[in-house]
């Protein structure tokens, strides 16, 4: 992650590009019936966890919803969907982004991570996954696929980050069982890790 | 004593689920055929619906059906406070009025925006004072209170009392509920420091992560629910009734839930879960249901907010002498509950107060559902006592700590309304520990100093919940290949404690961890009832119920044992997954060849006969089910008489800018006295989970509505500001007494709710340090608050307002 690359001006970023999908915390439909006019090409194909995908993306589609409902990738959670708690964080070229809050066409050409494609084909867990297992980082498990791509991120970007360094790494994530305390023991494992 | 399991970290089997995305909330599953739900929500406070014409959205294509309160309550709505599946009589914005299912949502919203509901608009209240005032709005069709077993009423106070009231003054009306015990008029008489003063703490809403979305569907007859729970057996139980299935035609599946801190404990804080179900039996066909976070911000639940009065008397010696409180409690537009009762209680058990009364009202709003939150009225209570606790040390120049172990409950006190014994107590142990741990004494130099604008600030705080309940059931299993099964009732909502408590029994059996499965996640499992997982039971109610049926278990393998290799029972012992004779241990059997010879012999052995007579309905249906295909033990937990407590201890250091109103905090220290520690990482988990909770009490969190419309405002985790990891301290240092309790087989108690309000009095002890011992007596103490008493602005727009700016 690109520690200079703050919440604010991240979601600020988000908005200027035009990418923001909605504000009224209505779900966006993932079945594309209506296509209006002028609407870009919907068969597209994506690289999502090193496979390249082929799917069918409304106009309007954000990511989560294409990795959610049309990938079966459930693993990205909703918690707000609407930029407030970054359950839904994956990584689009190695930056965390809210998967709510970016459209699927907008990110086609990058390379997207999910937490999904983390651990290795024989089940060895990614340095970040371990490190929060056996730090037992989450309670509900709600928000810690979110917290594990933006530690994910962190550590690609800072592999040895200090306590306060981690802090802010993560500082776009809520966690409402307050675990937060134990996300950070946990990344600092993961450093140890590797 | 030395234990297998007990008071060891290990893996519970559904933490790698959730670090690989694999586990599986309600929302994550699918069904073929499978349909979908929206709600049309009121957009006003307070109404009545005089008509719903649906005609057009009925007639669009990929438009299944549409579900309204005349179809779920066909004989009229049920006239009480409660949440209701849906409404024609919504009282609060958001609240559902009816559900569409249509072929995918986007159909299903566009058909939403084409149903035309008339509604009758009626007067709406933010503020309970508001309505209490004559002449002032219900927020209710009947009143501005509901009275058990009696129905709606309304409760007015005169404009002068109600005046009187907001100016500071000790209320005077008469009060719905009141609890007494000592000589108040002679504590008071005795009391070398009296502090009065009207306080007011904030209602807020759970938020947790997870919406509460749910999917069902019918099949052969019976109904699936895929939900979101804290109390899996438990909540099923009361769900099954409001869908109006019998329990053993309803299969409830709910593997994780993300979040519940009290609002999914029973199921009628969460029957919106019935709407797929009835739904999906209405148009055969699957349906989910999608809750947004507008949706679940509304009806997800929240903390009662208090308007009160207080009045504490201290003795020269800092003995806590009296406590007087009067609280009107804030009942939002459906919900409620007993926090203010359970406030002045929790004065009287933390400080062994020697005389108390309390009086307590409570009225309605039309605000977010209130119900059950993380320490229901201990925790708003104890950040406005322990700022008065510091004042009163102050006055009678007592040590700060001081004054906390003058007062402490410890082994063998009684407290509370009831005068109830502990089953144990440990808060002086706790009291020193963090003391120790944190170096009071020399933080306590740096109290009150001030660097540039920055000024320190010490503070301490206590927490306390009741933590254990009784009169469930157990229900473990031995299989023919020599496994242990416990099946276990208790939610999955992060605590891990369904799997902890299931430690109990491998405990009793000896049994190597990796030869036990925890069988939960869905009632088809076959579950025993459980306690509804709130108010800090799990630990100690589990335990008991595992180990029971555990202990039931060992009798009868000992029994077989002896049957086969001669001698009796008694004279046999377990150890590597063997039965033995003690006086000879080469003879014996295998845990899988006991098991074989039960299930050859049926009867009492496999559940068939010989149950516990006292055994819950629901658990009775799990053993029928269970019946006859392996060892059984079946335990029925009989009532504790005993208040086993949840005790905690927080000290912190903050520095306060006076400039910003904004703090850090330098450090923390919370301590748990929870009996015997059962899993070291859970503990450590709930402590610094409760202690972020217990920074947005103190701090941030609080409904705020629009006055003109009753529109909510802080509708998402922004607006609500819960907690951030920039809000919390980057280490918050925890620690635990770890003495036993006598009346709990393993010595556990529970710790999750006193955990948030040790903290949340810490720091409203410290914020109160930081600025020359000043009294906000409210919770939270903004930044705005802390700018305005810095620069000397002490007059609120309006004093004790409640979901709303304070000015």
């Amino acid at each position: 992650m690109n520690l200079n690359l703050t919440r604010r001006r991240f979601i600020k970023g988000v908005i200027a590009s035009g990418a923001a999908a909605t504000t009224t915390g209505v779900w966006v439909a993932a079945n594309g019936a209506a296509r209006p006019a002028g609407a870009v090409e919907r068969m597209i194909r994506i690289n999502i966890n090193g496979q390249v995908r082929t799917v069918d993306v409304a106009p309007q589609e954000t990511l989560a919803s294409t990795l959610r409902y049309k990938l079966g990738l459930t693993g990205t959670k909703l918690g707000c969907n609407r930029g407030e708690c970054g359950a839904c964080t994956v990584l689009v070229d190695d930056v965390s982004t809210y998967a709510c809050s970016v459209l699927t066409h907008s990110v086609k050409n990058g390379r997207i991570e999910t937490v999904e494609g983390l651990e290795s084909a024989d089940g060895t867990l990614h340095p970040v996954q371990q490190a929060f297992v056996e730090e037992l980082s989450p309670q509900c498990g709600y928000c810690t696929p979110g917290q594990i791509m933006a530690a994910v991120a962190l550590l690609r970007e800072n592999p040895n980050p200090t306590r306060e360094e981690a802090r802010q790494g993560l500082s776009g994530n809520i966690c409402r069982c307050g675990s937060y305390d134990s996300y950070l023991d946990g990344v600092m494992r993961a450093a140890q890790i590797g | 004593m030395a234990y297998m399991h007990i008071g060891k970290d290990f893996v519970p089997p559904d933490v790698n689920g959730k670090v690989t995305g694999r586990i599986k909330y309600a929302e994550d599953y699918t069904r073929e055929g499978m349909v979908y739900a929206r709600l049309l929500t009121s957009p006003i406070p307070h109404a009545r619906v005089v008509n719903i014409d649906a005609s057009e959205a009925l007639a669009m294509d990929g438009v299944f059906g549409l579900l309204t309160a005349d179809d779920v309550y066909p004989d009229g709505e049920p006239q009480s406070t409660g949440l209701k599946v849906l409404t024609n009589e919504p009282t609060l914005v958001g609240e559902p009025i009816l559900a569409l299912a249509a072929i995918d949502e986007k159909t299903a919203e566009t058909a939403i925006s084409k149903i035309s509901v008339t509604f009758e608009r009626l007067p709406f209240v933010l503020d309970p004072l508001d309505s209490l005032a004559e002449g002032g709005p219900d927020a209710y069709n009947g009143g501005n209170t509901y009275v058990f077993r009696q129905g709606f009423a309304s409760e007015k106070w005169s404009a002068d009392q109600v005046a009187s009231f907001r100016a500071g003054n000790e209320p005077t009306a008469e009060p719905q509920q009141t609890f007494a015990y000592g000589d108040l008029d002679a504590a008071l008489a005795e009391s070398a420091f009296v502090y009065e003063s009207a306080f007011t703490t904030a209602g807020y809403p759970h938020q947790s992560m997870e919406p509460r979305s749910a999917m069902a569907y019918w099949e052969n007859g019976k109904l699936y629910l895929h939900g979101t729970s804290q109390s899996l057996s438990a909540l099923a139980d009361g769900m099954a009734s409001i869908v109006g299935v019998p329990q053993e035609d309803f299969v409830f599946i709910n593997e994780a839930t993300g979040g519940g801190f009290g609002q999914r404990a029973r199921a009628n804080s969460i029957p919106s879960m019935a709407i797929p179900a009835k739904l999906s039996q209405k148009i055969n066909r699957p349906v989910m249901m999608r809750v947004t976070r507008d949706e679940e911000t509304a009806i997800g639940g929240a903390r009662q907010g208090f308007q009160g009065w207080i009045k504490c008397g201290f003795k020269a010696d800092g003995t806590m002498a009296a406590a007087d409180l009067y609280i009107i409690s804030d009942n939002g537009g459906k919900g409620g509950g007993g926090d203010a009762y359970s406030a002045a209680d929790c004065i009287s058990i933390l400080y062994q107060t020697e005389a108390v009364r309390f009086r307590g009202t409570s009225i309605g709003s039309n605000t977010g559902h209130r119900g059950a939150q993380r320490g229901p009225g201990q925790n708003q209570i104890a950040a406005i006592i322990a700022p008065i606790l510091d004042k009163a040390a102050e006055e009678l120049g007592i040590d700060r700590l001081k004054i906390r172990q003058i007062n402490t409950p410890q082994n063998g006190d009684i407290g509370g309304a009831s005068r109830t014994p502990f089953t144990s107590a440990y808060m002086p142990e706790a009291l020193k520990m963090g003391a120790e741990q944190f170096n009071l004494e020399e933080r306590m130099a740096r109290s009150r100093k001030r660097n540039g604008s920055k000024v320190t600030g010490i503070g301490i705080g206590q927490g306390y919940h009741n933590a254990g309940r009784s009169g469930m059931d157990g229900i473990v299993r031995l299989t023919a290949d020599g496994r242990l099964k416990v099946h276990n009732g208790v939610g999955n909502l992060g605590t891990y404690s369904y799997a902890s408590t299931s430690r109990a029994a491998a405990e009793v059996l000896q049994m190597p961890w990796e030869r036990v499965d925890i069988v939960t996640g869905r009632t088809d499992r076959n579950l025993p009832i459980t306690s509804p997982q709130d108010g800090s039971n799990s630990i100690f109610t589990n335990t008991r119920t595992n180990y029971g049926a555990a202990m039931d278990l060992l009798g009868k393998m000992k029994e077989i044992a002896a049957m086969e290799l001669g001698g009796d029972a008694a004279d046999y012992d377990i150890g590597d997954e063997r039965v033995f004779k003690a006086a000879a241990p080469s003879e014996g059997m295998t845990f899988a060849e006991i098991a074989q010879k039960g299930i050859s012999l049926g009867g009492k052995f496999t559940g068939e006969s010989d149950l516990p007579e006292e055994l819950n309905d629901f658990t009775k249906i799990s053993v029928s089910r269970l019946a006859g295909d392996s060892l059984m033990g079946i335990y029925h937990d009989a009532p504790h008489n005993n208040n086993p407590p949840g005790f905690t201890v927080t000290f912190t250091e903050i520095e306060m800018d006076v400039e910003t109103g904004k703090y850090d905090i330098v450090d923390m220290v919370t301590i748990g006295d929870c009996g015997t520690v059962v899993h070291p990482q859970g503990l450590k988990n709930q402590l610094v989970g409760g202690a972020v909770w217990g920074i947005g009490l103190a701090g941030y969190e609080r409904h705020l509505y629009d006055p003109q419309n009753g529109l909510p405002a802080s509708t998402g985790y922004w607006q609500s500001k819960i907690p951030t990891m920039m809000d919390t301290p980057a280490k918050i240092k925890t620690g635990w007494v770890d003495l036993p309790d006598p009346e709990n087989p393993v010595g556990a108690r529970g710790i999750g709710e006193p955990a948030m309000g040790a903290v949340a009095a810490a720091l409203a002890s410290a914020i109160s340090d930081s600025l020359e011992g000043h009294l906000f007596n409210a919770a939270p103490v903004t930044a705005d608050m802390i700018i305005n008493h810095v620069a000397g602005v002490t007059s609120e727009a309006v004093p004790l307002a409640q979901n709303n700016f304070r000015g």
